[in-house]
């Protein structure tokens, strides 16, 4: 299980296809946070991100924020939230929009599998609820579009040695979590017989 | 009379307000040293990391005094009302709603509450039949005892009940929590504690199931019955492999707690409410003359 260290947005597609499942990754560079709501919007809507998602690193968060007096936007507590509810947007993010990474936490279920091979994504784990910590990797907010949808912006933000991630699915076709639940599935007819 | 009440009823919710970002802040040792040492014992490179993480993140929000996950979750709120407290519980309701509106407010607090069907986000984490509060009422006794716990939705969203019949047992019982632990994966941020309601009826087991969560990590039923499961179930759910954050490991769940209740001679109903790692919860204790202890450990 091999250290990284990749910047966002990128350009050479062999930065993501160096990943395997397993890894552990640290970001550096501009990631976009985007939630439920926000994507709802862009493909359920037909509206289109005014923010370039091509080789972007998406962020499922609903930041906690305090808004300044000039407008923009200060950090309070930023954390991420459960991607699983968001598994149906992975192929047109990547197909439409050249999204190369989606984090998030809890991992996908094996329909992400197929998309993120062919289109050369990655799936990255962070820690859910380790808020405090992601907060301090927050250099800054850059920008915020749809603020209309507070908290499920669209958000840019800044980021400085974010992580350590887990890379959960590479774009080889391996899933830790397709692994991790094949094998507990199996514990759990020796576990049942047990009882 | 009504002086008296007015004051308690400031004093509820001065106490509610703090109590939210408190318990966002600070979480008990009984937490802190049941995630040490799932640190100390988990052997798998992944679950390692994020049991590293979380011990640092925990380590980053008490140095910032920032809130330890940015999930403020739904509050909810477990109340024990002694029969002479001076205050009417339709009066703790407000102080609590009018304690937890203060809080996200003033802090700022993100604010979850939204309406069920338009999603229209009410601002203050508070709205209709928000929060949620846990009643009991005890005889003989004239104090307030108000536990906070504030609860995320990634956990929450993996809460499952099965309506087992009679001749599934305690068996049914065992591999539907089983079943659920491993099916909701990484989803629930583990290793949390899993809150198991059994007896009473469908909505009382889930009912039950939260008031399991919201007990000090590893306390134990004082049926010996209900202790014996949840030892038992401890242990299985630690063999399931699913480990930290769902990535695999040793670690699976921090704890496992079991509420009770007698039941219909045709029911077995069983109910499972998960607590994520960041298993939250402070607690104020009110004496009727307006003084108040609050009480992290509770």
């Amino acid at each position: 299980m091999a250290k990284h260290e990749v910047t966002f947005p990128v350009t050479d597609p062999q930065e993501i296809l160096k990943l395997r499942a397993g890894d552990e990754v640290t970001v550096q560079g501009h990631i976009i946070g985007i939630r439920d709501r926000t994507q709802i919007r862009i493909f359920d809507q037909g509206v289109e991100p005014p923010m370039d998602l091509a080789g972007a690193f998406l962020l499922h968060t609903a930041p906690g924020v305090r808004k300044l007096d000039d407008g923009r936007y200060e950090k309070v507590c930023i954390g991420t939230t459960t991607s699983a509810r968001m598994v149906r947007f992975t192929e047109p993010l990547g197909a439409q929009y050249g999204v190369r990474a989606i984090c998030g936490k809890g991992g996908f279920p094996d329909d992400a599998i197929e998309p993120m091979q062919r289109l050369g994504m990655v799936y990255f784990a962070i820690v859910g609820g380790a808020a405090a910590l992601e907060t301090t990797q927050i250099e800054e907010i850059e920008e915020v579009a749809w603020e209309e949808l507070m908290p499920e912006c669209l958000w840019k933000f800044r980021v400085k040695d974010f992580g350590p991630l887990t890379v959960g699915i590479d774009a080889h076709g391996n899933s830790l979590y397709h692994d991790v639940q094949a094998r507990a599935q199996e514990k759990l007819k020796e576990l049942y017989a047990r009882l | 009379m009504s002086t008296v009440a007015v004051d308690l009823r400031q004093t509820v919710e001065d106490a509610a307000a703090h109590l939210y970002v408190w318990a966002l802040k600070d979480i008990p040792q009984d937490l802190r040293d049941a995630l040490v040492a799932a640190q100390q014992r988990e052997t798998s490179v992944p679950g390692k990391r994020v049991l590293d993480t979380i011990v640092k993140n925990v380590q980053v929000a008490d140095d910032q005094n920032n809130l330890v996950c940015q999930d403020t979750g739904i509050a909810v709120y477990t109340c024990r009302v002694g029969e002479h407290f001076p205050l009417h519980p339709a009066k703790i309701y407000e102080a609590l709603y009018a304690g937890t509106e203060r809080a996200t407010l003033e802090h700022p607090l993100r604010s979850n509450a939204v309406h069920t069907i338009t999603r229209e986000n009410t601002g203050a984490n508070v709205g209709y039949r928000l929060p949620i509060v846990h009643w009991e009422f005890i005889p003989d006794w004239d104090g307030l005892d108000v536990k906070c716990v504030p609860k995320g939705s990634g956990s929450e969203n993996m809460s499952f009940l099965k309506m087992c019949v009679p001749a599934d047992g305690v068996k049914g019982i065992k591999q539907f929590v089983l079943e659920s632990i491993v099916g909701a994966g990484g989803k629930p941020c583990p290793p949390g504690i899993v809150g198991v309601g059994i007896g009473g009826s469908a909505d009382y087991a889930m009912y039950l199931a939260k008031e399991a969560i919201a007990r000090p990590i590893g306390t134990r039923n004082a049926d010996p019955h209900v202790a014996k499961l949840e030892e038992e179930l401890f242990g299985l759910l630690n063999e399931t492999g699913i480990g930290p954050m769902g990535l695999g490991g040793d670690v699976t769940v921090l704890n496992c707690h079991i509420e009770h209740a007698d039941t219909h001679m045709t029911l077995n109903p069983v109910a499972v409410n998960y607590q994520c790692w960041a298993a939250r919860r402070a607690s104020a204790h009110v004496a009727p003359d307006g003084s108040v202890e609050f009480d992290r450990e509770a």
